[in-house]
């Protein structure tokens, strides 16, 4: 949540961050749109509100999340320090939960019975039917044909947690059809609805009460690093596909202007292949899923196919704060492609035991690259946003072995 | 000034309602859209919504997505969009066509070179699903400097402080999505529809036109009853995806005749 000594304040009052972010929808949504920012607003401000999102968060969630330092992983690397901000140790595996755990609670203030969302990896799908299990709400997920075949186990998780799992075989059949059916699924049932955006994209209010919800993540580690080196980290890395877990541990980081922000898209096969989901560092401003933002788009304005090895960061856009942070240089973009997020997958698994999500790989693949680059008292910081359990399937694949 | 406030004079001289058709642009082939939109007019069509396609068309149901994705694979631009319409300019001269779509093939275009370009092309008005008034007044502005006419959406959602903002801000007539859904929804509340028109016509001192599952001569009838225009889309959609394509515009010629029929008081 925003601190009074945090002077950083955006979005304005329609959602603008900068020429970014806003409300592009259809006007059946418009009014769905105030009433949500009307209630999280409220909300926001309700000591109650937040006493129970913290609750939930330490006791259901496991918060504060450690931050670990992966020294001997440094020594081999020879350079900084990296520090692991171990959001793959929240229940549920990943950074997600966070958010899901803010938006049933607003739901359920609301007196909204069912909630939907929409999944890639499936990792926002699995937290939204846990919470939607926790707090006794119907669940629908919507997720591309492509990815469900790519994420079995979580489709079957999400079942388990009693979601039903609708397959979208429209478009390229993954994350943004999916956000495209879960948003008509909304504007038909909009009276009784809550739908549960699992990144900082889509309409105002989402990007902001998204990223105030991931804000604890940053928020911890301004407490947590002091502890562990006694003063706040050189740079902070995360990946970006949409940015929900870049803009968590970004956003109170945002007015240390001594903290280098580096976000790190998915290269895929190469930017030149024209195979990847950078939409930063090779997109253009256009309009999607209800805000103006960085998009893969060809010249006509048609969204691109993108391709990225990790589902989560298969999206063609990106949060709008995300393209103004860009914009004012005040955050870095970089890239990483598929083998390199791969090496750094297997390289964490020998050297550090510890099992990253391919799209966390990518940000500990830079932090590898930026590492030796670097004195030995300096201090990276990278966000561990999830664990690798869900992609055995994918790297076990490319090795030629099947379950 | 564009076409359309001329449409709604003569039919109201003549005490009948528009019949606006929708199709999409490229479907199921780009060349057989003009030809489309001419049979579109022979069955009795007072204005043309013709569909820009997008690759995420959000609020559009299955049918209208289909044809979307059919046009796209020809490779369908707005530029080639704008070309159609030059093209049934050439026969037709007054029946006025209303670009129906999404905010960003526009921006790609470029906001000003695109509202110079389709005034230039016979283009009448411009409907952008997802550019509510909040997110577009110096592009509606454009518009009507241009004499194009910036047409909204009102929903059943919308509030009686909407309907001011977007009289104010539109022009040409007002789109009524009749539902809470996407196009081609199988929900319509024909009496929640017609209790709700009178009120907006008083309130936005244009025409309405009522769209979204409207499916049959029986429905447009009805709601020929008490709004000034009926608009239907995904079933003549449906009518071109099941028709040979040689034959597609007769069918759509034949079906428009008689939603045309049962709005004129004839049997449906």
């Amino acid at each position: 949540m925003q601190t009074p000594e945090n002077s950083y304040c955006l979005p304005d009052a329609r959602g603008h961050f900068g020429k970014y972010g806003g409300i592009f929808v259809a006007e059946t949504l418009i009014p769905a749109l105030e009433e949500l920012r009307l209630a999280y607003e409220a909300a926001k401000a309700d000591a109650a509100f937040r006493a129970e999102f913290e609750y939930d968060l330490k006791y259901y969630v496991g918060r504060p999340s450690p931050i670990y330092h992966a020294k001997r992983w440094s020594g081999l690397l020879g350079g900084a320090q990296i520090y692991l901000k171990r959001e793959d140790l929240n229940h549920t595996g990943a950074h997600k939960v966070n958010n899901c755990i803010g938006q049933a609670l607003l739901a359920r203030r609301m007196g909204k019975k069912r909630v939907i969302a929409e999944t890639g990896a499936g990792m926002h799908g699995v937290a939204t039917a846990t919470v939607a299990a926790r707090y006794g709400m119907e669940c629908v997920v919507y997720m591309g044909a492509e990815d469900i075949r790519r994420q079995a186990a979580n489709v079957y998780r999400m079942k388990l947690l009693g979601a039903t799992v609708v397959p979208v075989e429209s478009g390229s059949k993954t994350l943004k059809d999916a956000l495209n059916e879960a948003m008509r699924d909304w504007v038909t049932n909009v009276a009784d609805t809550f739908y549960i955006i699992g990144t900082v994209a889509g309409p105002h209010p989402y990007p902001m009460m998204v990223r105030d919800f991931q804000s604890v993540i940053g928020a911890e580690c301004k407490i947590q690093m002091p502890e562990l080196v006694g003063r706040q980290p050189d740079a902070v890395i995360a990946c970006v596909g949409g940015g929900s877990n870049a803009m968590g541990i970004f956003y109170d980081y945002i007015p240390l202007a001594g903290v280098r922000l580096i976000g790190v898209e998915a290269a895929g096969l190469g930017i030149d292949s024209g195979k990847h989901a950078a939409s930063i560092t090779a997109g253009t401003p256009g309009v999607l899923h209800g805000n103006r933002t960085y998009l893969l788009q060809d010249k006509n304005g048609q969204i691109i196919e993108t391709h990225s090895v990790s589902a989560g960061l298969d999206y063609p856009g990106v949060g709008p704060e995300h393209a103004w942070l860009h914009d004012s240089g005040r955050a870095e973009y970089v890239t990483v492609d598929d083998e390199e997020a791969l090496q750094a997958f297997r390289d964490l698994c020998h050297v550090e035991g510890i099992i990253p999500a391919l799209e966390s790989s990518h940000a500990i693949a830079y932090a590898a690259k930026l590492a030796p680059t670097l004195a030995k008292d300096q201090v990276l910081l990278v966000n561990l946003s999830g664990r690798g359990d869900k992609d055995m399937h994918t790297v076990a694949e490319r090795s030629g072995i099947q379950f | 000034m564009s076409r359309i406030p001329a449409t709604f004079w003569r039919l109201a001289a003549a005490s009948r309602k528009a019949l606006i058709p929708f199709i999409t642009a490229g479907d199921p082939e780009p060349g057989l859209t003009v030809g489309l939109m001419h049979a579109l007019v022979a069955g009795g069509a007072d204005i043309i919504e013709l569909g820009v396609p997008f690759s995420d068309p959000m609020a559009d149901g299955p049918t209208i997505q289909r044809a979307s994705e059919r046009a796209l694979a020809y490779g369908v631009s707005l530029h080639i969009v704008l070309g159609m319409v030059r093209e049934f300019r050439k026969q037709d001269d007054v029946t006025p066509v209303v670009l129906m779509g999404y905010a960003n093939p526009i921006e790609a275009y470029g906001a000003e070179a695109f509202v110079a370009d389709a005034v230039a092309a016979g283009v009448d008005g411009v409907l952008v699903v997802d550019y509510p008034p909040e997110e577009c007044a110096g592009f509606a502005a454009q518009m009507k400097g241009a004499g194009l006419d910036p047409i909204f959406l009102l929903a059943p959602t919308s509030t009686a402080a909407r309907f001011a903002e977007v009289a104010q801000m539109g022009s040409g007539y007002i789109y009524y999505v009749s539902l809470k859904g996407v196009t081609g929804a199988a929900n319509l509340d024909l009496d929640a529809v017609a209790q709700r028109i009178p009120a907006i016509r008083e309130k936005v001192g244009m025409p309405v036109g009522v769209g979204f599952g409207i499916r049959d001569g029986a429905a447009a009838a009805r709601i020929a009853a008490v709004a000034d225009a009926v608009v239907i889309g995904s079933r003549i959609i449906e009518e071109i995806e099941n028709s040979p394509r040689d034959q597609a515009a007769v069918r759509v010629t034949a079906f428009l005749r008689g939603i045309r029929n049962a709005m004129d008081g004839g049997n449906p």
